[in-house]
């Protein structure tokens, strides 16, 4: 049952290998936007060490959402996408696999880079920890929520504006506990409370996100 | 009754199938036994895609149902899904990765393993020698097809669906499509093909169901 489920993800993985830009689109997207408000706010360390969280996770939300149209319109495109539902294999797996390459993509590479953007506002070691912890937890979740907007506007002319706005909400609880946990970090009052909740988004979503966006896949299909 | 032990058909009963707020067709009933080709015919616009989407359940009828075993495809789903094999206009391949890729790819989705070696024999058989690990993309639109059709050869499902297989084929290998067909055919198989190349069919056992004709 597995097997599939690594096949697509080595799949997706072998393809962004191949073209490479796009991954990097993604990052330089996050970096550019996370690195300008030092610039723009000046250098006041108290200022920035206060809008850190905010911004890093803002940034990483939208770099999140420019990525999230690719899940499913190039399969979509060459019928990869119909073939796949055409398998004996369950389409939310399917879906989690693809997902999870995704999320190695363009959600790991923000992940990585997020503490040496951290650094230019003067975080704290322990804060740069719990932003490293609540990027693991969140960008994942993002990715889940993403794909259901993704699967839904498959194949709809002007599908970014329209995505944007059915995910968005459903991206602010992870924002808020997201920037939270960090922001909790900075004021000493530690952000475990915000990590745990931020998790259990994350386990809901792993569970429900999925089936959700298997079926809208067949309604995009259909 | 020998429920069980005959080999399953696939019955269509009462289909009808609505596109915007146009009629395709309705209440079309045929059934499609083991070792029998079908051949749809019917003018542009008469719902051939449409009709092949429902019976591969990728759509979802108006009113009716496809059944295969005697059960409904609607709820049977996976089950049926591996004893099918469909190919629509879209090839289905990816053009970053190589024709051997996309085949052994397609074959574990599929659920049966491709080894490599068996991969590049079944393209050399369809006529890609030497194109094996090229990015799909760096083929002609011909040799993507082969790519998608390579997948025939490596199958082992019951039913073929194939909507227009022969465009953008050579001579050649549209010889080599209808000899893969028939030999499918021969051995038990069912197939189900629109086409709207002359076409000499394949063997005694083909159907012909017209769409388009009954209602105009």
């Amino acid at each position: 049952m597995l097997e599939p489920l690594y096949w697509i993800i080595r799949r997706d993985l072998t393809i962004a290998m191949r073209r490479r830009s796009d991954v990097f689109t993604t990052l330089i997207f996050f970096v550019i936007v996370v690195s300008l408000f030092p610039l723009g706010i000046g250098p006041e360390p108290g200022t920035l060490r206060l809008i850190a969280p905010g911004i890093v996770w803002v940034g990483a939300l939208l770099a999140s959402m420019l990525a999230l149209e690719q899940i499913f319109s190039a399969d979509h495109r060459d019928g990869t996408l119909e073939q796949m539902l055409l398998t004996p294999q369950p389409v939310a797996l399917l879906v989690a696999g693809k997902v999870l390459a995704h999320w190695l993509v363009s959600g790991v590479p923000l992940v990585i880079i997020a503490p040496l953007l951290g650094l230019q506002y003067d975080l704290s070691m322990d804060a740069l920890q719990a932003l490293v912890i609540s990027l693991l937890l969140g960008t994942p979740t993002l990715s889940l929520i993403g794909a259901i907007g993704a699967a839904l506007t498959l194949g709809l002319r002007s599908g970014g504006v329209l995505l944007a706005l059915l995910v968005l909400p459903l991206y602010i609880p992870v924002l808020i506990f997201g920037a939270g946990a960090v922001e909790a970090t900075v004021s000493g009052l530690g952000g475990q409370s915000h990590l745990s909740l931020l998790g259990a988004i994350l386990v809901a979503s792993l569970v429900l996100a999925p089936l959700a966006t298997a079926a809208a896949l067949r309604v995009a299909e259909d | 009754m020998n429920h069980g032990t005959a080999a399953p058909t696939l019955e269509i009963d009462a289909l009808s199938c609505v596109r915007g707020d146009r009629v395709l067709f309705r209440d079309l009933s045929f059934e499609v036994r083991p070792a029998e080709l079908l051949h749809l015919k019917g003018r542009n616009g008469t719902g051939k895609t449409t009709l092949l989407r429902a019976l591969a359940g990728l759509l979802l009828p108006e009113s009716g149902e496809v059944r295969w075993d005697r059960r409904n495809i609607r709820s049977l789903r996976e089950e049926y899904s591996r004893h099918l094999l469909y190919l629509g206009h879209l090839n289905g391949i990816k053009g970053d990765l190589t024709a051997a890729e996309n085949l052994r790819i397609a074959a574990t989705l599929d659920g049966f393993e491709l080894s490599e070696a068996r991969a590049w024999e079944v393209l050399g058989e369809i006529g890609l020698k030497g194109h094996e690990d090229l990015p799909s993309k760096h083929l002609s639109q011909g040799q993507k097809r082969r790519v998608a059709l390579a997948r025939l050869l490596a199958n082992q499902a019951r039913v073929w669906i194939l909507d227009e297989p022969f465009t953008a084929l050579d001579v050649n290998a549209v010889q080599l499509l209808q000899d893969v067909i028939r030999r499918h055919v021969e051995n038990g198989g069912m197939a189900i093909i629109t086409t709207h190349q002359a076409v000499p069919m394949i063997g005694e056992h083909t159907r012909t169901v017209s769409l388009g004709s009954a209602d105009a």
